[in-house]
């Protein structure tokens, strides 16, 4: 196995098991996504029942989104500066990087699926076209990660209000995704024709290409200060 | 795509390059420069009074409010060529880093920041005598906005750092990733999201080459380049000032 892959593996099996021995922080985000959820379905069953599927379709890619960002923020906040000067002299930055967007794909596809089981528990299912809305939601939950990975270095960098600081980062740089992404869920919920969303999903794919791509090649450079 | 459009591509592509990689030589430049810092002047004074009194076609929706052309797009045109040289500093930086990379690539993007907004401002007043309302949610406005967001949040980070080389090399870092990764799209979502008011945009009539007729490309273009050229004289100039501000400082 190339040393690259194998730097890759270890790294990811060190994610998983640092995740399971503090799983406050696993704990924590699942009970984000669940009370939020909840709190969409105590405030819409004052009105009876469950939101027009626009308003479904918002509130769970604002649940979503923020869920990701707390997400993805610990990942590299939580690790100090020792222990990155140690996995520096152990491994190579294209592996750290490779490994955490792995590791936070992963999470947050858990995640989405997570949120979307419980949303339509609680609020109801008016997707029409489900394997093109969950397809598009494994897209989201890939765009995410790759995007906020980098973003996330790049405000653990700048230390003190790192959970802030990447909010402001990450948000401008989502839009476009989220537009693509809302649009594309949007043509699922409705069951519109998938020719209608071929062309946006295509989009998110080489967005994410690209995302993954830059990520890559600039993660050596915040690395090495 | 037919042959026309590939030459036109490619040829587009051949001036971006040649612009930044001339538009880092203006602003660079140290002394002199009398010659096209005179040429900016008087493209964009030249530009500006044709603009007001040359014939304009009479066309629907945009009639006589087509003048904007004149000043609301060579502003765009301008804004991504100083971003673009912006960006290549930032390359640059992170390949050999030097507080003079840092200093240009931080000076060329808020140039580059005071375009947009300006070209905002204009497409806004713009939209508010033409469709009625200062501000649609049309895809081309939320992506004028959302590159304005970007950096904005470049600001934010340059600002949360104490250490300045850590600032020059994440926020180079930052600055080539929010470049890459959403500037490209806002040319490409607002051809993808369908309807669109915007001039140019499905059918709708106005700044597309083909409703350009001649007198109006003849204001048009020098207008183009007297904006890109004032944007690098604006960035060389509070680049030189900040490189004054660090000798001054040093003393």
């Amino acid at each position: 196995m190339p040393v690259l892959l194998r730097e890759i593996s270890t790294l990811l099996a060190k994610d998983f098991r640092l995740e399971w021995r503090q799983r406050a922080a696993l704990g924590g985000l699942l009970l984000y996504v669940g009370s939020t959820v909840f709190v969409c379905f105590l405030s819409f069953s004052l009105r009876g029942g469950t939101p027009p599927p626009p308003a479904w379709n918002a509130l769970l890619w604002v649940i979503l989104l923020f869920a990701a960002l707390n997400a993805v923020a610990k990942g590299f906040m939580q690790e100090s500066a020792g222990q990155r000067l140690y996995y520096y002299t152990l491994v190579r930055p294209q592996a750290v990087i490779l490994a955490k967007m792995l590791y936070n794909t992963l999470l947050l596809t858990a995640v989405a699926l997570l949120g979307l089981f419980l949303y339509t528990v609680f609020l109801g299912n008016p997707i029409q076209d489900a394997p093109l809305f969950v397809a598009n939601l494994l897209l989201g939950a890939v765009g995410f990660a790759t995007t906020l990975t980098l973003v996330s270095g790049i405000a653990a960098k700048a230390g003190g209000n790192g959970a802030t600081l990447m909010a402001i980062l990450g948000f401008p740089l989502m839009v476009p995704m989220l537009l693509l992404l809302i649009k594309v869920s949007k043509n699922a919920l409705d069951g519109l024709d998938r020719g209608l969303s071929q062309q946006s999903l295509l989009t998110l794919l080489a967005l994410n290409m690209i995302v993954g791509a830059t990520s890559y090649l600039l993660f050596p450079f915040l690395w090495r200060g | 795509m037919t042959t026309a459009a590939i030459i036109g591509s490619v040829s587009g592509i051949v001036m971006t390059v040649g612009g930044v990689w001339g538009g880092q030589r203006l602003v660079e430049q140290r002394g002199g420069g009398v010659l096209w810092k005179g040429l900016a002047v008087l493209l964009i004074v030249g530009a500006t009074v044709a603009g007001f009194l040359s014939p304009v076609p009479a066309l629907p929706i945009v009639n006589e409010s087509i003048r904007n052309l004149f000043f609301h797009v060579p502003m765009w045109f301008a804004m991504i060529m100083v971003l673009l040289v912006s960006v290549w500093y930032s390359i640059r930086y992170l390949r050999e880093p030097s507080a003079q990379l840092d200093v240009l690539a931080h000076e060329s993007a808020k140039t580059g920041i005071v375009l947009g907004l300006l070209g905002l401002a204009t497409g806004s007043l713009w939209a508010r005598y033409t469709w009625g309302a200062w501000w649609t949610p049309d895809p081309r406005l939320n992506g004028a906005a959302v590159a304005m967001l970007i950096y904005g949040a470049y600001l934010v980070l340059r600002g949360s750092f104490q250490d300045e080389q850590q600032r020059a090399r994440v926020s180079a870092i930052y600055n080539i990733f929010a470049f890459a990764a959403a500037i490209p799209l806002l040319f490409v979502l607002p051809r993808l999201s369908g309807p669109s008011l915007h001039p140019g945009q499905t059918g709708n009539p106005g700044f597309n080459q083909y409703d350009l007729d001649n007198t109006m490309r003849k204001v048009f273009y020098p207008a183009v380049i007297g904006w890109i050229l004032f944007a690098f004289w604006v960035a060389q100039v509070s680049s030189r000032y900040v490189f004054l501000k660090l000798k001054h400082d040093d003393k």
